[in-house]
């Protein structure tokens, strides 16, 4: 398989620059993921499938977006740091610039009464679109039933006691880390 | 000026470490700042860029920079933008490149295992705060109005759990046409 990959040497800044501005201009509607393995592992060879897979864990576990921090990794991985920085600033660009056109019109134009029924309707449609999201992320990531207490934990603490979010991510997390804990008492074997 | 522009650094440097699993983890806490707590646009208007933002190209969190906009113009964009795009991604260089060296780490099985329910939890409930934001909006439009946007809502998601060969973006579109017609007494 990896006598098929480029090798990243002869990849181009503006190669991964373009192909990371073709992903942000293209990927509506969500789901980014699918849009990177298209371009990156099918259509340009720069990765294989478990390097892609392996890059994907690593961003879903971070904070930060799943496209932006795959964007670094990718970028990083075929040239180091200025492919990072080539990556991200391809992936974000479009969508920036059209979310920043959307502010200005929005703040002309938002309170028109047809605006405001078309944006009622559209939000009442991604309320649908991001429940969807979550009950597939949590089919394709939940492992176990017990996992769901800590998805219950989070709502309850977040919807229920408005707790603040940090404080949630590190409560919850931390008592998820600690549940997941290495089992054997090999400590500090293999730092 | 440079107040707003420091407030919007603080908020969004804040709420980009927040986006664990993405960026609807940091929704409620993106309400409480922005609407509750500086007063740069209202719940409504929150959401009504949400939702476009879901339309649009590339990482879905790219609405922050119209909230950026609203409050600054685009020095206010500009500075939003950095302040949510630049901690985590410097963030994830750092921790990519220390990843594979930690391949025997016991931990990082863990942390890995540990913090995906946990993302799934904080999507769900931002995804819940965003849901009870819609439905008092259109509380206010009448009941009618109410069974309608239940009616979109549930058509998107249960299109979106049997197929996955459409594409979210144009559901989107379509409810908001529906809601040109649905929504425009209020």
């Amino acid at each position: 398989m990896n006598d098929t990959l480029k090798i990243s040497r002869d990849i181009k800044l503006s190669q991964i620059f373009s192909a990371f501005l073709l992903i942000g201009a293209t990927s509506f509607g969500g789901g980014v993921a699918a849009y990177l393995r298209a371009s990156l592992v099918a259509r340009h060879r720069w990765l294989t499938d478990a390097a892609f897979v392996n890059f994907l864990a690593i961003s879903q576990t971070l904070p930060g977006l799943n496209a932006t921090n795959m964007a670094v990794l990718v970028g990083d991985h075929l040239r180091g740091a200025p492919g990072a920085v080539a990556a991200m600033a391809g992936i974000c660009l479009p969508g920036a610039l059209l979310m920043f056109a959307v502010g200005m019109i929005y703040g002309h134009h938002g309170d028109q009464p047809a605006v405001t029924a078309m944006l009622h309707g559209a939000s009442a449609a991604a309320v649908g679109l991001i429940f969807a999201t979550g009950v597939q992320l949590g089919q394709k990531t939940l492992e176990r039933l017990g996992d769901l207490v800590f998805v219950a934990l989070a709502i309850i603490g977040i919807n229920v006691f408005h707790l603040s979010v940090l404080y949630v991510l590190f409560g919850v997390g931390a008592l998820a880390i600690w549940w997941y804990r290495p089992k054997t008492g090999r400590k500090g074997s293999s730092q | 000026m440079i107040n707003q522009l420091f407030a919007l650094l603080k908020v969004f440097a804040y709420l980009s470490l927040l986006t664990v699993g993405g960026g609807m983890a940091a929704f409620p806490e993106l309400k409480t700042l922005t609407v509750d707590v500086h007063h740069w646009l209202t719940s409504t208007q929150l959401i009504h860029l949400y939702s476009v933002g879901q339309m649009a190209p590339g990482p879905n969190m790219m609405m922050v920079v119209s909230i950026g906009e609203r409050v600054a113009g685009s020095l206010g964009a500009l500075v939003v933008f950095m302040a949510f795009f630049l901690p985590t991604a410097v963030l994830t260089f750092a921790v990519g490149r220390l990843w594979n060296r930690l391949e025997g780490w016991p931990w990082r099985n863990a942390i890995q295992r540990g913090l995906a329910p946990v993302a799934i939890g904080l999507f769900m409930a931002g995804s819940i705060t965003m849901g009870k934001g819609v439905i008092t909006d259109i509380l206010a439009l009448g009941s009618v109005a109410v069974c309608t946007a239940v009616a979109i809502a549930v058509s998107v998601f249960a299109t979106l759990i049997v197929t996955h060969r459409i594409n979210p973006a144009f559901l989107i579109l379509g409810g908001a046409l529906i809601g040109l017609f649905a929504f425009r007494s209020g």
